[in-house]
């Protein structure tokens, strides 16, 4: 294999683990859950994303063929992350119950607004 | 180069992987060992792609697509279990 290919496939796999770690440390470092919602994200972009994008080139430099495997993967992960982190935070909220969180102007959460119904 | 950026990965990715244990041990919450649980299969899938990197197979993206997808379901699954106390109603 180039230099240049191994070059920036290590980049890439250090850049990635590096990112992976620092979501991780955020999880112990950040005070509550709504700061700590954040920290995986950075796992979950470049970290992740650091490692598929190091994986297609590395495979497209041995076999001289573009897989898109990751690709996939990685569409996957970004759709579903912001729906993860809407539930999470809304299972905190509905099990919380924060006083010092800062409301919307004249009004409650949009997630305590919905009026309870019985199921049919 | 590339076997040293391997096991760098690995040493950074594990050392998370401790990180989320402690958080999941310790965590306020129940949402918060939910939150763990989530970053430590993100962390696990980085793992096994930069596994599949190191043996030069393309058998393990397979893997990784599988614990993308049953890591975002069981999140959910248990976010849903915390709001409503059931899961499939």
């Amino acid at each position: 294999m180039e230099l240049i290919n191994e070059i920036i496939v290590s980049a890439l796999i250090i850049i990635g683990a590096s990112f992976a770690l620092v979501g991780s440390w955020g999880m112990v470092k950040l005070p509550d859950l709504m700061s700590r919602l954040h920290a995986p994200t950075k796992a979950t972009t470049v970290g992740v994303g650091g490692a598929l994008v190091a994986s297609m080139v590395y495979f497209l430099a041995l076999n001289g063929t573009v897989s898109i495997h990751e690709l996939l993967i990685t569409l996957f992960l970004f759709l579903t992350a912001p729906i993860t982190a809407n539930f999470l935070a809304k299972a905190w909220l509905h099990t919380q119950r924060p006083v010092d969180l800062p409301r919307p102007d004249k009004r409650d959460w949009a997630t305590f607004d919905t009026e309870h119904r019985d199921p049919p | 180069m590339i076997e040293y950026a391997i096991h760098y990965a690995y040493a950074a990715l594990s050392l998370g992987l401790l990180l989320n244990l402690w958080r999941l041990l310790k965590g306020p919450t129940n949402v918060d060992r939910v939150l763990a649980v989530d970053t430590m299969v993100i962390n696990v899938i980085a793992l096994i792609i930069v596994y599949g990197i190191e043996t030069g197979t393309t058998i393990y993206f397979e893997a990784a697509l599988l614990l993308a997808m049953f890591g975002f379901v069981s999140t959910v699954a248990y976010c849903k279990f915390i709001l409503r106390g059931n899961v499939i109603e």
